[in-house]
Parts: structure tokens; C-alpha cells; sequence
């Protein structure tokens, strides 16, 4: 859920399925899911599109809504900490709960009712962040401040976090293609939460989790995800289990360029 | 609107999510290749221009020492590397493409271990090669030194040089040589 600096390759498409588990008390548990389309349209802006669906146990299995993200490199050249500037436009319902971030007062409640009621209740929200990232011997550290607004005049600007620190296994490749070799393999931790809104800034009746994750990147272009956040408090849920399977197309832009005319 | 209403009704909120998504991707699509072009006139803009980014790098930078320098396994890693993140760009042979420049040219087989180590770091953003900091420093350094390895193999191959590497993938080509060796 925490965003380094680095940004997808111009013109490769990656398409990812996740999903996130997560158990909810006064309530059914649930698993939420998306398809992410990322498309690197230069080195230095990303735009990615979410569609997402969730299943609540004993209820039903809906559509709960689509995001269009981008995010701009503001520097040419690597530095201590690295900025890129995220956008995101939200249409969502009430009834999304695949947790990507976790902003202002939300808290496990807002997810009980039956998806009957939340799924009426529409969403339109920008969301902005500042991605700050820093790599130094093999450790990447990255904190995103998070701003949220509802595009509704009367809703409050909301604040969250996201920080994390994750190292592949091994700094050096080794020579022969593996599957299971280490440096494949990167650990890492971050935490996630809600800072309150404009109205009631501060971390009473927010949620905040703790994650260990775990990404498996094959030389094949396919990349597994692994994590399993931990609520922290009363108000987080007490488990939110996430995994996702990516594929990377590389040369993606160029084919799609060549179908529509450009010189190979 | 009624007409609006008329077309998109039926449809649903899939469909209407489904036709606003292939818009949206065609616009990012349409958007990117009109930048991509730009970047890719001013990359062309001339040899000198092209590799203009190598003069750029700090004299500490240039003057950084290769750790794995001369060292077979950190080539063949290398390689490996090579073939997973800069081929797309670069070709399988190195000699470039429509989206990056050759690496066989002058330009980069005569530059410092320490330039190639820092143009990997940094990229050249604005002609469109990404940053490559998210491989570890140890990887970087098995990259250049299987860059700097094209330098020696092709010189070590006459009836090659004169089309470096020609037909012949690199990994190919290193593993026959590696095999005469």
C-alpha cells in the first residue's frame, strides 16, 4: 500500500489481480479484489486504472467501483529522497473495501452493513500523495503523506499515512536464470492508517495497521504479493490478508502503436 | 440527453464503465506516444545529443572504481540483467533501437565504469530511459561490467566488429566466444 518512487518502464503494461481478505467483527468477513492496468506513458508519469469488486460472506458479490491514478516524477535525476506527486480520481460506492489506503476516520464499522446498503451510497473523490522515497544500500524507505477529498462540497479533507522499508534478499544477481533465487525475493514491512479530517484532525477513531509483505519476482516477467496486515487498534480490522499475481508486458505501448500505424 | 439515456441505459453500469475505460486508456495511449515522439526527436537530434547525458556525470561519479571489474560471473550476471531490464530498449544485441540508444558506440565502451554506474542511477528521464536505482548497487555494477565486456569481445572478434555482434543474440555470441575462450 506504500508507493516507492519508481515508476513503471515507458510503454510496458503491467495487469494485476489482488485481493484482500479482511475479517470483520459485527459482520461478515470479506474479499475485495481488483484488476490494476499500469501503463509507464513516459519515464516519468504512470497512469494506472483500478476496477474493483469485493464478496461479502452470506451477502453477495458486487462491483464497487473504478480509479484512475497517475503518477508524475518531479526530478530528472535520483537525489537523498525522491518525490512523485500521485492523483487519483475515486468512483466508488460504500460498499469498496479493498482497503488500498486507509484514510481520515475510517474505521472496520463503516464495512459491516449488508452490501444491500453501502453500495448505494456513491463516492467521487480525489486523492493526492506525496510520494517520498529513498534507496541506500539495497534498503528502500518510503513515507506518502495522503490527502483525500470528497468531491461533495460539505465533506471534509481527510489525512492518512503509509510508510514502509523493504530490501530484496540478495543485492547481487547471480549468474544463472532462477526462479528461487534470492534476489528475487523481496521482504519488507510498512505501516498504514488514518490522521483524521479537516473537522477532527488527530488518531482518535482512526484505524492503523501493520504489515509484513512479501514480493516474488520471476524472471519471466510475472510477479507474486504476498502481505498480511494486523489491525492495531479497536477500530482496524483485525486481519487484512492481501495477495496479488502481476505480469508485466514490456513493449506493450510499441505494439499497440504499430497497430494503430507508427513505424516499427 | 434522451438520446444519451436511450444509448447507455441498456448498458448498464459495466458497459458504461467498460466504454469509459477504453477511452481513458486511448487517451493516455494517444497522449504518451505524442510525448514519446517529442522525446524521441529530441534523442535523435544528433550522435552527440543522443549520448550528450554521458558527459553529464559528476567527475566523483566518473571516477568511481567497478567493484566486480574483470570478474566472469559478474558478466554473466550481468548479461542475465541485461536481457531481463534494458534489451526491450537496447536491443538483444545491445545496438540499440527506435527507443534507446547503442551501446556498442564509442560513446559508451570508451566511458568510465563510474558513468555507466551513474547514468544507470540517474537514467536520462527526460529522453525516456528510467531510473534504474531500484536494482541493488551490486546489481548495477554486474550491469556495467557485462557492458564493458562487449568492449573486449568485440574487439577480440574481427570478422564481428565490423557488425558488432551481427545475427547473433549477445548471449548467444558471449557463449560462443566464452566457449573458443
Amino acid at each position: 500500500m506504500t508507493y516507492d518512487h519508481y515508476l513503471e518502464e515507458p510503454g510496458s503494461l503491467e495487469v494485476e489481480y489482488f485481493s484482500t481478505f479482511g475479517t470483520q467483527r459485527r459482520g461478515n468477513d470479506f474479499d475485495a479484489f481488483w484488476m490494476e492496468f499500469e501503463y509507464g506513458a513516459t519515464a516519468w508519469w504512470t497512469s494506472e486504472l483500478y476496477i474493483a469488486g469485493q464478496t461479502t460472506f452470506d451477502d453477495s458479490t458486487i462491483f464497487t467501483g473504478t480509479r484512475w491514478e497517475n503518477r508524475f516524477r518531479l526530478l530528472q535525476r535520483e537525489h537523498i529522497v525522491n518525490p512523485v506527486v500521485y492523483i487519483e480520481f475515486e468512483n466508488t460506492n460504500a460498499a469498496d473495501k479493498i482497503v488500498k489506503e486507509v484514510e481520515g476516520h475510517d474505521v472496520e464499522s463503516d464495512y459491516a452493513p449488508p452490501n444491500g446498503i453501502l453500495r448505494k451510497e456513491h463516492d467521487h473523490e480525489l486523492e493526492m500523495k506525496l510520494l517520498l522515497s529513498s534507496t541506500f544500500k539495497g534498503w528502500n524507505v518510503a513515507l506518502n503523506p495522503i490527502v483525500t477529498k470528497n468531491l461533495l462540497p460539505s465533506e471534509p479533507w481527510e489525512f492518512a499515512y503509509a510508510v514502509g522499508a523493504s530490501r530484496p534478499l540478495a543485492l547481487k544477481a547471480s549468474p544463472d536464470r532462477c526462479n528461487l533465487c534470492r534476489e528475487n525475493f523481496i521482504a519488507g514491512v510498512e505501516m498504514y492508517g488514518g490522521l483524521g479530517d479537516t473537522q477532527s484532525a488527530g488518531l482518535h477513531d482512526t484505524s492503523h495497521y501493520l504489515a509484513p509483505a512479501m514480493a516474488w519476482n520471476l524472471p519471466s516477467d510475472w510477479t507474486f504479493r504476498l502481505s498480511s496486515g494486523f489491525g492495531l487498534n479497536d477500530n482496524s480490522h483485525r486481519l487484512l490478508l492481501r495477495w496479488g499475481v502481476s505480469r508485466e508486458f514490456a513493449g506493450f505501448g510499441e505494439l499497440l502503436g504499430q497497430l494503430f500505424g507508427a513505424r516499427p | 440527453m434522451k438520446l444519451f439515456f436511450a444509448v447507455f441505459r441498456p448498458m448498464g453500469c459495466l458497459g458504461i464503465v467498460a466504454i469509459g475505460a477504453i477511452v481513458l486508456a486511448f487517451g493516455v495511449f494517444a497522449i504518451s506516444q505524442a510525448l514519446g515522439q517529442s522525446e524521441n526527436d529530441s534523442r535523435h537530434h544528433g550522435k552527440k545529443a543522443k549520448y550528450a547525458a554521458m558527459t553529464e556525470a559528476p567527475e566523483k561519479a566518473r571516477e568511481k572504481r567497478n567493484p566486480f571489474e574483470g570478474d566472469a560471473q559478474a558478466v554473466a550476471a550481468g548479461g542475465k540483467l541485461f536481457e531481463q531490464h534494458c534489451a526491450e530498449c537496447h536491443g538483444e544485441k545491445a545496438g540499440g533501437t527506435r527507443h534507446g540508444v547503442s551501446l556498442l558506440r564509442d560513446e559508451v565502451q570508451n566511458a568510465t565504469p563510474g558513468t555507466l554506474f551513474w547514468i544507470l542511477t540517474n537514467g536520462v528521464v527526460r529522453q525516456g530511459m528510467p531510473v534504474w536505482s531500484k536494482l541493488p548497487e551490486p546489481e548495477r555494477w554486474q550491469l556495467v561490467t557485462f557492458l564493458q565486456s562487449l568492449r573486449a569481445k568485440l574487439a577480440n572478434s574481427p570478422p564481428l566488429a565490423a557488425e558488432p555482434v551481427g545475427g547473433i543474440p549477445v548471449f548467444a555470441y558471449l557463449a560462443v566466444t566464452h566457449s573458443i575462450e
